[in-house]
């Protein structure tokens, strides 16, 4: 399987999130935002987190123009795989192929810290090997992870059974503690915590692999 | 503050030199005269802020440097020692770390966000440009009393500062400390550590080589920001430092993480001769370094300098102290490659000197001669001076300590904002950035993995200020010790120390007393524990309306892990015993719990045996297979190392002793460990034999915390050890 992890200037996840696919058994391209396509036989794209451009518009805002993004929506366009972490969670929003916003924090501040979220759906290809109410410890590191959406979109999501991750003491005041939420098609997942960051025990936690074994066995099975 | 300068470089009348224009650049009389006596003649205005600039305490070290010499700077691990953009430790297997702590702390004070910020920005770029990637980083910061009108806004706004820098560009915050002192009230201190890592053969130096090499700058453009920073960091405050505001930088993480890429990507390349980052005085100091270390003249042409606002002056352009810049001396027939990948980075880079085979510094602007300077007099000449010292007097003897129970002083501690969870800082940086945090900042060292392999490196800071300021060679000692200790407790073997020393004055005979003192500690305790020095900054005039701060000299240290499985990291468990390796409590001179307690700063400050720290850190590392967690006893003693390793699993404790000075005095060279009970015997035996001090003091579990028959619940300790630093530091709606 071939993961395509991006690179905007100001990512700095990308590295950590290309070690967590190669891990877990991908085969790991990495590409430059400059790009206007995406790898041949890309399988699944990781928009990873950090500061692209800075962040000093709009989180994402500016990621979500650059050329690698309209390779990016093309292929989602198609039914392929996409997984944003933090930033690249912001950029998916920015880019409309996931609902609603990521607001400043309601403390204002900055939270990096371990939180455990729990699974709010197993019908998706990133959490097919948890069960609903499993309860996972991944750590959360932002300023901007205060989830928002109307009420309309919010009923959709929770009738589509689209909300992913839940938190279990919400970090930043996420509405209905939203922590992940899917696409229409499900192909296309956005979290604010780092899966890539628990996937070694060196890291103190591995909770974060089910979530990279889920989307290979996903894969394998299509 | 030097007078503004014309508009326009048609209309660039360059103000005259006078006594007036001479004290505002902070060069007393008789550094003055030197200068005449160096150039022949008297200087021109850009000339004279290059001298202010490159002889300031800051760039100079004048009053320091004679004592920095008696410095332990070698053994066989050290690959690059002091003098360097940073100091370079081998840890095997073709790899180095490379680390250095530097200070922020009269910008912070003035502007905390971009103060604390651009310090880390500093540091960082002193890292990178060496050719290592940056790994870890720690602030060790002191504010003034929390009560003082001025503290909440500057730690608000320097932990904002650090952690908008530090997270945006991508680099762990895994260690640091936070105090608070009344003698900080107007001066707080940032110091801020990085560390990378590198290839030993693939380190970049600064010193230029080969004449007519194209000097390259490169990065962001170059704005008025900054100038006159470091002669402003070398003066003390007094009410005008409001005015001073426009002298801080102003930082862009986004700039600096890219101008990181680039430079290891060019760096990778083999197109770069040598590099050096603009750090204090900008241009001034980074070219002449290139030039000064390779024997070498720079002549630079200001009209190439990329520049963020119209007019600016030669004066200006030399002096600013723009952030996310460097200088570097490039092979010429690898420009076009060069520039392609700062092209990429859609960064400034341009061409703006060469190497000249004269010793000149020759800065020429809009066709004209701006400066014409003796290249190698501008360091080598720098003044020097054997400040006049005293030693300071022996403590007073600490006499009759007030009456306290064990609890009530326990909770004074942890009460106090000093001793309470620092959670409300590092929550505020990003810890695990980079996925190799193994160990992050709470109880003792963090520990970061080598990427890609199984060794770790471990980052402690460390400095006990009152006892530096009581007995200044002791706490000099302690310090080291300290920081011996922290990285031992994790199971790493101290390799390398950074020092970063704060103090006011120098010009005054007790101040100097002061430096003089805690740097012949640190020499001594470096030495006996092989623990050299690779890299280091002073920060003197850390003074405001005459009062100076206590002496800090911040000592940063790196310790390595041949190994994960010489991490001890774990937590006790129900049942563990707890242990003291070397020896009871019995000293409060000095103590936190006085301080914190009573508000008593007296007594003489703990002494420190070195063969006992020695002896005892072998021990323990010898022993870590025996050891579920350790910590090291520093201040707050056995009761606060006790209750904060049980409080950090979500155990109680019970201690055995109710005695005051063994719960909460200061001894040195010693450790607490959590053992289950064979471990607990395996070590006892193993103390036997080595001569070694070793006791138990009393089991974890439960959830009550028992020192001797004074009780309490951990649930209402924890309430009060997690929510005092927000409570001190917060203002209601803030």
């Amino acid at each position: 399987m071939k993961a395509a992890v991006l690179t905007f200037p100001g990512s700095n996840c990308d590295r950590d999130l290309a070690v967590a696919f190669e891990r877990a058994g991908f085969e790991v391209a990495r590409v430059w935002h400059k790009e206007p396509e995406l790898p041949a036989g890309t399988d699944i794209v990781g928009v990873p987190g950090g500061f692209s451009y800075g962040d000093y518009l709009r989180c994402g805002a500016i990621a979500a123009q650059s050329p690698v993004a309209a390779a990016v929506r093309a292929f989602a366009e198609k039914g392929g795989h996409v997984l944003g972490i933090c930033n690249g969670f912001q950029v998916l929003t920015e880019m409309g192929l996931l609902p609603g916003a990521l607001m400043r924090n309601a403390s204002l501040k900055f939270v990096c810290k371990p939180v455990d979220l729990r699974i709010a759906t197993s019908d998706s290809p990133y959490t097919n090997e948890w069960a609903v109410g499993d309860v996972a410890r991944i750590p959360v590191a932002h300023h901007d992870g205060n989830y928002t959406i109307d009420a309309e979109g919010l009923a959709r999501l929770q009738g589509e059974d689209r909300i992913a991750f839940t938190y279990l003491d919400t970090p930043n005041g996420a509405m209905a503690d939203i922590a992940g939420i899917l696409s229409p098609n499900r192909r296309v997942l956005g979290m604010m915590p780092h899966p890539e960051r628990a996937v070694d025990p060196a890291q103190g936690g591995t909770d974060g692999s089910a979530l990279f074994r889920s989307i290979l066995g996903a894969m394998a099975a299509a | 503050m030097p007078p503004k300068c014309s508009k326009g470089t048609e209309a660039m009348q360059e103000p005259q030199i006078t006594t007036d224009l001479i004290a505002a650049h902070g060069l007393k009389p008789d550094e003055y005269q030197r200068i005449l006596d160096i150039i022949g003649r008297e200087p021109s205005f850009t000339e004279l802020g290059i001298f202010s600039a490159m002889w300031n305490e800051h760039c100079s070290y004048k009053s320091s440097k004679k004592w920095l010499r008696t410095l332990y700077t070698e053994g066989p691990q050290v690959i690059c020692g002091p003098g360097e953009n940073a100091g370079v430790v081998d840890i095997g297997d073709g790899l180095a770390v490379i680390f250095k702590m530097e200070s922020h702390n009269h910008p912070s004070y003035i502007e905390p966000h971009q103060g604390a910020g651009t310090g880390v920005g500093g540091i960082l770029r002193d890292v990178f440009t060496m050719g290592a990637r940056p790994i870890a980083v720690m602030d060790a910061l002191s504010f003034g009393e929390p009560a003082h009108p001025k503290t909440a806004h500057l730690v608000k706004g320097v932990v904002e500062g650090i952690g908008g820098y530090g997270n945006a560009f991508g680099v762990p915050n895994v260690g640091g400390e936070v105090r608070f002192h009344k003698a900080y009230n107007g001066n707080c201190l940032v110091n801020a550590f990085a560390a990378g890592l590198a290839e030993t053969d693939a380190i970049f130096y600064s010193a230029a080589s080969g004449v007519g090499m194209p000097v390259v700058y490169l990065g962001a453009k170059t704005g008025r920001d900054g100038v006159g920073g470091a002669t402003m960091a070398s003066a003390e405050f007094d009410d005008t430092i409001e005015e001073k505001r426009p002298t801080v930088q102003v930082g862009d993480p986004f700039t600096e993480k890219r101008l990181l890429e680039a430079c290891l990507e060019l760096m990778a390349s083999g197109a770069v001769i040598s590099i050096q980052d603009m750090g204090a005085a900008g241009l001034t100091c980074s070219a002449v370094e290139m030039g000064d270390k390779g024997g070498l003249g720079i002549r630079l042409d200001l009209d190439r300098v990329p520049v963020r606002e119209k007019g600016m002056t030669a004066y200006e352009m030399m002096l600013s102290e723009s952030q996310e810049r460097m200088l570097m001396v490039l092979k010429p027939e690898r420009e076009a490659e060069a520039k392609a990948i700062f092209d990429k980075w859609d960064l400034d880079f341009a061409i703006v000197g060469e190497t000249i085979p004269e010793d000149r510094f020759l800065i020429v602007h809009g066709n004209e001669t701006k400066a014409d300077l003796p290249l190698s007099k501008l360091s080598s000449s720098a003044p020097e001076y054997d400040r006049p010292w005293v030693e300071t007097p022996a403590a007073a003897p600490l006499g009759e300590v007030p009456v306290i129970g064990p609890m009530a002083a326990l909770q004074a501690l942890i009460g106090s904002p000093n001793h309470a969870h620092k959670g409300w800082v590092w929550e505020q940086y990003d810890t695990m950035v980079m996925a190799d945090t193994v160990r992050a900042p709470g109880l003792g060292a963090g520990v970061v993995r080598v990427h890609g392999t199984e060794k770790a490196l471990a980052f402690t800071s460390d400095v006990t200020p009152r006892y530096v300021k009581a007995n200044p060679y002791e706490g000099g000692k302690q310090a080291v010790a300290e920081a011996y200790r922290n990285l031992t407790a994790v199971g790493a073997l101290p390799l390398a120390t950074t020092d970063n020393l704060n103090f006011g004055n120098p010009e005054k005979p007790e101040i100097m007393g002061q430096l003089v003192g805690a740097i012949k500690g640190i020499g001594e305790a470096c030495r006996a524990l092989d623990f050299p020095i690779v890299s280091g900054n002073v920060s003197l005039y850390n003074e405001t309306d005459g009062t100076g701060i206590l002496p800090t000299p911040t000592i940063g240290a790196v310790g390595l892990l041949t190994s994960l499985d010489e991490l001890i990291a774990g937590q006790p468990i129900e049942g563990d015993i707890a242990l003291v390796i070397g020896g009871p409590g019995s000293h409060l001179g000095q103590s936190a719990l006085l301080a914190e307690a009573f508000g008593i700063e007296g007594g003489d400050a703990p002494h420190v045996d070195l063969v006992a720290e020695r002896k005892h850190g072998e021990f323990l590392r010898a022993n870590r297979k025996a050891l579920r967690a350790a910590t090291d006893l520093s201040d707050g003693g056995l009761a606060l190392a006790a209750f904060e390793m049980a409080e950090g699993a979500g155990l109680g404790v019970a201690l055995d002793s109710s005695d005051i000075a063994e719960l909460f005095g200061e001894d040195q060279a010693r450790y607490l460990v959590a053992c289950d009970a064979a471990g607990a015997a395996a070590l006892e035996a193993a103390a036997k034999t080595a001569g070694v001090p070793v006791a138990r003091v009393g089991t974890f579990g439960g959830d009550r915390v028992m020192l001797g028959l004074d009780l309490a619940t951990l649930a209402e300790l924890s309430k009060l050890y997690r929510s005092a630093f927000a409570a001190a530091v917060t203002y209601p709606g803030a």
